[in-house]
């Protein structure tokens, strides 16, 4: 089993997940520079947190053009896994990989700190170890997280079980204030029709210890682990 | 040869910057103006031996493909020769 990071200029989020994948989750990992076409090898790619192009032109709008994404599309199409955390959720957005858009913060500012998420569907790569019921708490950390998409689009997101995650009351109950950044329906992560590829905008990679804060981040990645080792 | 691309937010889809910039409108005094969207604004330059036609394709693609996101943005393309 193998895990790749992919590192666009201005991924700051890459050394997070490559520390967790190869200590917590004790799996070989490579960095995967953003010129790189060759994924062979590979189960599992992170597309990690940051700014990558600096945020220019739109968040994750200029990373979809580097010759990696190609070969992510590709990766993808095969069934194999992509896990995009933040800014890359913004980039598999941008890509086509997912559908919706996220846009500016409602309450226009950066966002950074703990919330709380529920988990909707258990039956995905990135879900199946975490319990019925679980809520999880997982830092935020952006500007641009207010998850948007069409009326028939989040239909079919509904209807597909395509909504992983959403932000919620330590209880579980999903309110207005629990919304971190505006995101319809409270959406904090989605995964595309073949559940292999999942964007989420909370960083599980940031709760994978208990000195951090929390450890729940560790549920999402043991899942994909199962998934990956087909058990 | 110029091409000129306005790239705005959907009607349908929330501007908070642009309404937190209408609160400032409104502090200063223009309570005439019932809304602000904001946008941007590209200028493409052309060699001046391009027809008027190929750029405007160009934008065009150019718009629909990088500049703005088709699921929350409309886009504009004006020549300017």
């Amino acid at each position: 089993m193998k895990f790749g990071v992919v590192v666009f200029p201005g991924s700051n989020c890459d050394h997070d997940a490559y520390h967790v994948i190869s200590k917590h989750v004790g799996q070989p990992v490579d960095f995967i520079w953003h010129k790189e076409t060759n994924l062979s090898g590979f189960d599992a790619l992170i597309i990690p947190g940051g700014f990558s192009y600096g945020d220019y032109l739109r968040a994750g709008a200029l990373a979809r053009f580097s010759p990696v994404m190609a070969a992510v599309k590709n990766f993808a199409a095969e069934g194999k896994y992509v896990f995009g955390i933040c800014n890359g959720f913004q980039i598999l957005c941008e890509a086509g990989l997912l559908p919706g858009a996220l846009i500016r913060n409602a309450g226009l500012h950066f966002v950074c700190r703990h919330v709380n998420i529920r988990i909707e569907n258990l039956n995905t790569p990135f879900t199946n170890q975490i319990e019925n019921g679980r809520v999880l708490s997982i830092p935020v950390a952006h500007a641009e997280g207010n998850y948007v998409c069409d009326d028939a689009t989040f239909h079919a997101l509904e209807e597909n079980g395509q909504i992983v995650f959403r932000y919620c009351e330590p209880d579980g109950e999903t309110t207005a204030e629990s919304n971190p950044n505006g995101a319809r329906s409270n959406i904090a992560g989605i995964c595309n029709q073949d559940r292999n590829v999942l964007g989420m905008m909370p960083h599980p990679e940031r709760a994978c210890e208990e000195m951090l804060g929390s450890n729940d981040g560790r549920d999402i990645f043991s899942s994909l682990t199962r998934a990956i080792a087909g058990v | 040869m110029k091409a000129k691309v306005y790239v705005t937010l959907k009607s349908s889809v929330l501007d908070p910057q642009g309404k937190a910039i209408k609160h400032s409108a409104e502090s200063l005094g223009f309570d005439r103006i019932e809304d602000i969207r904001q946008g941007k604004y590209f200028e493409l330059a052309f060699g001046d031996d391009t027809p008027e036609d190929a750029a405007r394709a160009s934008a065009e693609k150019i718009a629909k493909d990088v500049l703005a996101n088709p699921v929350i943005e409309d886009y504009r393309v004006e020549i300017e020769s």
